[in-house]
């Protein structure tokens, strides 16, 4: 089967409200204890005026009905490469947010056990006011089917 | 980690080593992103595929090059683009440092923005993940 079909191929939106206690769980579980992601006061002091969240929290911003956008792909096969955020603001406490999931390039290149196929996929998230907040890019790469 | 002030190209920034990676960190990481893929968490499965034992969320790997970036940044830049391409698998007990090297300085719209190429290795010539960030001073 081409992926190519799969291209442009894009999600239901979905919300996503941030809790201050979700970006503390997650820098925990990071061991990232800058105080900008817990200590308000601190936050305030610092360019950025209020806390804000990890710069990898995006990857928890899913839909929690885990349905956003079903390839039908076998995710044995799946293999995450590459992430990318492209940031055009830090995440809030208490933002609303919304995201949306595309397939935004199918591309093959050749390698040692064959062709390889080669996915991206695009969360693009925004604001209340549909403002840009920030894109997470996930480069999957689709290996071959094993022969056994 | 100290604020640098100053970024030239070229220039080595101090290397940051986390504590090891733990069982109960991957549990706890499990949680907070939602990931609860059990090849991260239960031993009996990781082995059924083939692993020694539960290995670790390549985002946690990125969490940490994160942690890493904003210590860069200091407090005085936004990250503006960040990414990481996942190399060598990390294991519970694994420790894992970062390391980043300035690979540019620019200016744009009136703002500094430092390019800085970080990697995070369990061991010599062992890379878990390789990446860059983009820092607009403010």
């Amino acid at each position: 089967m081409s992926l190519q079909a799969l291209k442009g191929k894009t999600g239901k939106p979905f919300s996503f409200q941030v809790d201050h206690r979700h970006i503390r769980q997650f820098a925990r579980a990071i061991g990232d204890l800058n105080p900008l992601y817990f200590d308000e006061d601190y936050a305030k002091a610092t360019i950025h005026g209020g806390i804000i969240a990890p710069p990898t929290f995006p990857v928890v911003i899913t839909d929690e009905d885990g349905d956003t956008l079903d390839l039908g792909l076998d995710y044995n096969r799946m293999l995450h490469g590459e992430q990318q955020f492209i940031y055009s603001r830090p995440i809030r406490p208490n933002d609303q947010l919304t995201g949306q999931m595309k397939v935004t390039d199918v591309y093959e290149r050749e390698g040692k056990k064959g062709t390889m196929e080669f996915l991206v996929l695009d969360t693009e998230i925004t604001d209340e006011h549909g403002n840009h907040v920030v894109t997470s890019r996930t480069n999957i790469i689709y290996r071959p089917v094993t022969v056994k | 980690m100290k604020t640098i002030t100053q970024f030239v190209a070229g220039q080595q920034l101090p290397p940051y080593t986390k504590d090891k990676v733990t069982k109960v960190q991957l549990v706890q990481y499990a949680g907070a992103s939602g990931d609860f893929n059990p090849l991260h968490t239960d031993d009996t499965f990781a082995q059924k595929i083939g692993m020694p034992g539960v290995i670790a969320h390549g985002m946690l790997v990125m969490g940490f090059l994160g942690e890493y970036v904003n210590k860069i940044a200091g407090d005085a830049a936004l990250v503006k683009n960040f990414n990481m391409r996942f190399g060598a698998m990390t294991f519970p007990k694994d420790v894992i440092t970062c390391n980043g090297i300035v690979k540019d300085v620019y200016e744009e719209n009136g703002k500094q923005m430092v390019v800085v190429t970080v990697t995070a290795e369990k061991g010599p010539e062992q890379i878990v993940g390789t990446g860059e960030a983009t820092l607009e001073f403010q």
